[in-house]
């Protein structure tokens, strides 16, 4: 008896009762179908994270005076200045893994326009700030070098501030908007970028020269720097040697001695998008597990119909062991049958899932990710649970002695 | 192996005992049975309801096995054999027809009829040949697509014989095989059985019908799982049937196949 003829024969018993082939299958498809979409889900969450990191910056290293620990606290950044602008010099000009260093100083204010005022954080910074954070201008133009020499009084919008202050739309080029009562002039708006990964909105915010920051909104700590240094590396490679360069160059200039504590701490973002990311993989992870268990209760219910299959057709397997059937034509015909059920459930499942992730996809407007190794490690494991579950009742007909099953009622 | 038909023996039971036990009880549904059957004829098998008869017929078929005993099947001792091994010695040595024809419901003639030779690892087209010519010969060569359910009692048990018969065993069972049917159907199985035996298939059945038993050249009585007696009679002549013709049932000399082949090492 070829494997052919037994999947014949298995595929005739179940179409012979298709409703409930089909409701046995149902804890498998509901399974498989789980196990794609919420794998989906979690992989969506994760490209949303990437893209939020993103458009934070990548490769960014963020050095902010003050230690990063004192008994175990973070330590207050800002309170103590301790970076200077020889440093941001240095950083900028001696370190080969570093592309671009920027200053970043700020200060939350009023914007006034003619009709409207509006609060939001004025940034004091260069245009290289623009550059390691990867933001593009959308109008007009961002600040220059020669702005940042000559401390211009001119400002560049988020596109909140815009909305805030002109209205969806508007173009404010050129525009005079009103700082802490001095005149600034709008030469350019950012393109939008939405919101940090913590819920911050990236587009409501202000930046003009820093050196204009520093003589008429908030001068006074000389030699410091009033705020953080933004550090872009070369590469997504060279961020840890990025960051190790910018600690050892700042310890050799600040004169720490070895064992002591640095007095200044850097953030690694990647670090922190990979932490995110380790969060949506758990996430992930948890999800798929919740739906294996469903996969696993819908290889319980194809035992349960075995079972009951198994005794319904007593008489039947009497009379195909009477005429030559040998116990493992037995065994492989039921064990035959429960793989079947598993493997169409698991292959609907999967059509389901697919749709499912593909609906959920486009209301959340994430992008579509399925790996197709999920797709197969999720048949194959629900083929797995019909032999796992297949084998008791198939052992246990084919164990069936022939004259009690020919006498069953 | 050259010993002619008439005096070989095909089934030989020597002190048989069947003991079943249910909890603390212990039924004795056979109690130390001899008896030989040579290759070829027809035999009935006869005595009260629980006398064991049944319990006769699957030690005979190798659907059980005796409690005590010895029983050999064309010279060969079955006592040791695997379930597969029965299994396939049930495939190619043996064919069964029952009270209740035992047909899978909802399947056509022809796949119940092609069933042992599914398992006896026959090709597709091979399969579909002989069970054709096995529904012919016990003429339902025109019924080949029809379920269990479209046959009255009479085709459904000749679909049964077309299924015993199709692998050509050398011995088939029929436990009962009319106790279902009317005195017309049952005159026309009992025709077929006849002339299976005529050809040298050898055929027991069981009945408790005195008229059924009249078609046997030979009839064992049973009473409380021993035999009662044993005597050989001039049969019944049962008439041709009208729908199997005479050369579909030409005969199959037992004596020009090859002894039973031992059944682990038979060819798959
Ligand atoms: N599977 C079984 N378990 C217990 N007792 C059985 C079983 N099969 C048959 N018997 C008993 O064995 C005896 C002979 O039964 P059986 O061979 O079926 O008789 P018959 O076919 O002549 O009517 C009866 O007493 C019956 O109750
Ligand atoms: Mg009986």
């Amino acid at each position: 008896m070829s494997l052919f003829q037994v999947f014949r024969v298995a595929l005739r018993a179940l179409v012979r009762n298709k409703l409930r082939s089909f409701l046995t299958t149902l804890g498998i498809i509901i399974g498989v179908g789980a196990v794609i979409a919420m794998v989906a889900i979690g992989e969506g969450a994760k490209a949303r994270v990437q893209e939020a990191f993103a458009s934070v910056g990548s490769n960014m290293l963020i050095v902010l005076p003050g230690a990063t620990t004192q008994g175990g606290a973070m330590g207050g950044f800002g309170s103590l200045p301790t970076v200077t602008w020889e440093d941001l010099e240095a950083i900028q000009s001696e370190l080969p893994s570093v592309r671009w260093a920027a200053p970043s100083l700020r200060s939350a204010g009023q914007l006034q326009s003619d009709e409207q005022n509006w609060s939001t954080q004025i940034n004091g910074t260069t245009p290289e700030y623009f550059e390691l954070r990867g933001w593009k201008i959308a109008r007009g133009s961002g600040l220059s070098s020669s702005d940042v020499e000559a401390g211009t009084k001119v400002v560049v919008l988020g596109q909140t501030v815009v909305e805030k202050l002109y209205g969806n739309n508007a173009d404010p080029l050129g525009q005079l908007v009103r700082i802490k009562s001095m005149l600034f002039q709008v030469i350019g708006v950012l393109e939008k970028k939405g919101q940090s990964p913590v819920g911050q909105d990236f587009d409501d915010a202000v930046f003009i020269p820093v050196s204009t920051y520093r003589s008429k909104i908030q001068g006074g700590l000389g030699n410091y720097i009033a705020g953080v240094v933004f550090v872009g590396a070369a590469s997504a490679a060279d961020v840890t040697r990025a960051q190790s360069e910018v600690t050892a160059l700042l310890r050799e200039r600040h004169r720490i001695q070895p064992g002591a504590d640095d007095d200044f701490s850097i953030r690694n973002l990647t670090e922190m998008a990979g932490a995110m990311q380790q969060g949506t993989n758990t996430l992930t992870a948890l999800l798929a597990s919740i739906a294996a268990v469903s996969l696993l209760v819908g290889g319980i219910g194809i035992m349960n119909i075995m079972l009951v299959s198994v005794t319904e057709r007593t008489r039947e397997i009497g009379v195909r062991m009477a005429v030559g059937a040998r116990p493992g034509h037995i065994l492989a015909q039921f064990l035959v049958e429960a793989l079947t059920l598993a493997l169409l459930g698991g292959l609907i499942g999967v059509g389901l899932g697919l749709l499912t992730a593909a609906r959920l996809a486009s209301a959340f407007g994430w992008p579509m990710l399925v790996r197709p190794e999920i797709i197969a490690l999720a048949v194959g494991f629900s083929a797995l649970v019909g032999v796992g579950f297949g084998l008791y009742p198939a052992h246990k007909a084919s164990r069936l002695d022939p004259i009690t099953a020919l006498r069953y009622e | 192996m050259s010993a002619p038909a008439a005096t070989e023996t095909l089934v030989r039971l020597t002190g048989v005992t069947k003991v079943y036990r249910m909890g603390d009880v212990e039924v004795q549904a056979l109690r130390g049975v001899s008896l030989a059957i040579a290759q070829g004829g027809l035999t009935a098998i006869m005595g009260a309801s629980g006398s064991g008869k049944s319990t006769l017929m699957n030690i005979v078929g190798c659907l059980d096995r005796p409690s005590a005993g010895r029983y050999e099947l064309a010279g060969r001792d079955i006592s040791g054999l695997s379930r597969a091994a029965l299994a396939e010695l049930r495939n190619r040595t043996l064919g069964f027809v029952f009270q209740s024809f035992n047909l899978l419901a909802r399947t056509s003639a022809i796949e119940n009829v092609e069933l042992p030779l599914l398992y006896a690892g026959v090709p597709g087209r091979e399969r579909r040949r002989r069970a054709v010519a096995a529904l012919g010969r016990v003429g339902l060569a025109d019924r080949l697509r029809h379920h269990p359910a479209q046959l009255s009692g009479g085709q459904q048990q000749r679909v049964a014989l077309a299924r015993a018969l199709v692998m050509e065993p050398r011995l088939i069972l029929a436990d009962e095989p009319t106790g279902n049917l009317d005195s017309t159907t049952s005159a026309e199985v009992m025709a077929l059985l006849q002339q299976l035996g005529d050809g040298g298939i050898t055929v027991v059945l069981v009945t408790h019908e005195s008229d059924i038993a009249a078609y046997a050249e030979r009839v064992i009585v049973m009473r409380d799982g021993c035999v009662q007696s044993d005597h050989a009679q001039q049969p019944l002549r049962a008439p041709e049937p009208a729908a199997a013709a005479p050369a579909m049932l030409a005969p199959t000399t037992a004596v020009e196949r090859p002894a039973l082949a031992a059944p682990t090492g038979a060819a798959r």
